[in-house]
């Protein structure tokens, strides 16, 4: 089979599906239930570490500086 | 490693006066000159330190924020730029005269428009966009950017890029590509410095010791990956000597054409659209002081977006030799676009939930807000023109130029002018701006100059697209192309007036930041960990 004919339907039929999955996968782990508060951890990371490098496992943000952010809006991640 | 820098600048500046001597065009020995003086230039400042003993490198404790202070000087520098030259192009547009005789071949609309075009996107943009990444990439990880000095080679070299591309279009030096314009060397020399922009990104991510990756940081380097692919596919070219500037493309025709509106709308959809997201995703919670309203909704506009824009370019090309079921592709996948798109809206502007009157407060989230109110109003006027009816009306009229600046001036423009407002007061350890009814002012001038442009671009455009497609009851065209042009004239002014307004706020934006950073009290820095306080932030 001539190469471009080969690229072709590959593209069309396999690539496309797993294509198509990988998305769906995407879509559904985002979901994922069990996921909440690595989410949730991840939407504040923007509130730590602003003024330097995190030293060895600290978190500098403040206890009540993460309360005060968290109960504002914690509730769609 | 001293010396193998001054064998390589050595080398490079004799390549480049021998290439000087032999050039065949005006533009490529202009560059080799400047090239030359540039390697002659950093030869003697590497040789003056070579055996000195050598500065430790800044400590690992503080962020590199140095050539993110540079970055944001540059953006606000070449902003001007560009919207000056743009400014004076539309005016070129309205009052043909002011393609002035003795500038002919350097300063008319055909030399400036690229200028123009390139200033404001890969000059503005890009800068801002290198600036930001570095900031958030730093913040996001907890660490400090990867790679040194890189960071310095990655600004210095994108800045010798900018320079090389706009000078060389004055020249003529242009492959004829709209936004990939540079002729060959001045590709091969931004690839190198991309990969390297690359490289600290990546190494910065890597060495983070935060446990996830922070959804701007996927925005910023599907934007650096995806932008490193479309220009080394989009730049195939043979030059045709070593010693000029002219290449020939490996391309031709309509697979030329094909590749060209796929690296074009991607550009769009990487450069202007994923990175610039990356911004929004960390500065908006900042701004508002609250998480990103759903982090899920932020993973799926992330997926959706990179699986859908990639497809969207055929659109460019509806009625053309591309074949029929290319150009539907891409239609329908930029209307399904306007899902993700819509839901990246939804997600930065539902951040804001709970704290809406700091819209009454905050003059800069008040951009962001009106940023992404333009990144909406764009991405449902795309896709509504790239379907093939509407696109038979709008293809080739001034509707596009306005949908392209609503977008430009509203979703990249505010959303910088917001980044650079909250970035300047933190880099140089000012409270805040200098003067908030100069951003005011600043939002005003700059909103109400967007909907000038755009409105008189919708005007034109609809109205030169219903003028080219006039038949009289015997079938004849009823209009000539100059008929539309002179029609068009009140919109053309209006347009500029426009501009001058952007241009407006933008200058009080460049007087605002030199008062901060001028500003009354030193710049310090808490460290939070480390005892030496005295260590100035890089």
């Amino acid at each position: 089979m001539e190469t471009y004919t080969f690229m072709r339907e590959l593209a069309d039929s396999w690539v496309l599906l797993a294509m198509f999955g990988f998305f769906l996968g995407a879509a559904v782990w985002a979901f994922l239930p069990s996921q909440k508060s690595a989410r949730e951890d991840a939407s504040l990371i923007p509130f730590r570490n602003e003024n330097g490098p995190k030293a060895n496992g600290a978190d500098n943000l403040r206890v009540d500086e993460k309360k005060s952010i968290q109960l504002k809006g914690l509730d769609n991640v | 490693m001293n010396y193998l820098k001054l064998v390589i600048l050595g080398l490079v500046t004799l390549f480049a006066a021998i290439a000087t001597n032999w050039a065949h065009d005006l533009a490529y020995q202009v560059h080799a000159l400047l090239v030359m003086l540039v390697a002659a230039g950093m030869f003697i400042w590497v040789l003056r330190r070579t055996d000195e003993p050598s500065k430790v490198e800044g400590p690992s404790a503080v962020y590199f924020d140095g050539v993110i202070r540079a970055g944001v000087i540059a953006t606000a520098f070449w902003g001007i730029a560009g919207f000056l030259v743009g400014t004076f192009i539309a005016f070129q547009l309205a009052f043909p005269a002011l393609n002035f005789e003795f500038l002919q071949g350097f300063g008319n609309f055909g030399r400036l428009r690229p200028l123009h075009t390139s200033a404001v996107i890969f000059a503005f943009g890009g800068n801002a966009l290198i600036a930001t990444s570095f900031y958030v990439v730093q913040r996001t990880s907890a660490v400090r950017l990867w790679g040194g000095n890189t960071a310095w080679f990655v600004f210095w070299g994108y800045q010798l890029f900018i320079v090389l591309a706009a000078t060389g279009y004055l020249m003529g030096a242009t492959q004829s590509k709209e936004y990939a314009e540079p002729e060959w060397y001045v590709d091969i020399w931004l690839t190198v410095v991309w990969l390297a922009y690359l490289a600290v990104y990546l190494g910065t991510i890597v060495k983070r010791r935060e446990k996830h990756i922070y959804v701007a940081n996927w925005f910023f380097l599907s934007f650096i990956i995806t932008v490193a692919m479309l220009h080394l596919v989009n730049n195939l070219s043979i030059p045709v000597s070593i010693w000029g500037s002219k290449s020939v493309q490996v391309f031709s025709g309509v697979q030329d054409a094909m590749t060209q509106w796929w690296y074009g709308h991607n550009a769009v959809g990487f450069f202007l659209t994923a990175g610039f997201l990356g911004m929004m995703y960390y500065f908006v919670p900042k701004q508002a002081g609250r998480p990103v309203y759903s982090y899920k909704l932020s993973i799926i506009h992330f997926w959706a977006l990179i699986f859908l824009y990639i497809w969207a370019g055929p659109h460019h090309l509806h009625y053309t030799a591309l074949p029929d079921w290319a150009s539907t592709l891409g239609m329908v996948f930029s209307i399904v676009l306007w899902m993700p798109s819509w839901g990246g809206m939804i997600n930065g502007l539902m951040t804001l939930q709970g704290a809406w009157d700091k819209l009454r407060t905050d003059p800069i989230m008040r951009m962001f807000v009106l940023s992404l109110g333009f990144y909406g109003m764009s991405t449902f006027e795309g896709p509504m023109m790239s379907i093939r009816a509407v696109n038979s009306l709008s293809h080739y009229t001034d509707w596009t130029i306005g949908h392209v600046h609503s977008g430009a001036l509203g979703w990249n423009g505010m959303i910088t002018f917001g980044a650079i407002y909250f970035l300047t007061p933190k880099l140089w350890g000012r409270d805040k701006m200098y003067s908030m009814s100069a951003i005011n002012w600043h939002f005003w001038l700059a909103t109400l100059g967007i909907v000038l442009y755009a409105s008189s671009m919708w005007v034109t455009g609809i109205m030169e697209g219903l003028m080219w497609r006039e038949v009289d009851d015997q079938g004849f065209l009823v209009n000539s192309f100059a008929d539309t042009v002179s029609a068009k004239f009140p919109m053309y002014v209006v347009r500029g007036l426009g501009g001058v307004m952007f241009l407006a706020g933008a200058l009080v934006m460049c007087w605002n930041m030199w008062m901060t950073i001028r500003g009354a009290k030193p710049a310090t820095v808490s460290l939070p960990s480390a005892k030496s306080n005295a260590v100035p932030a890089e």
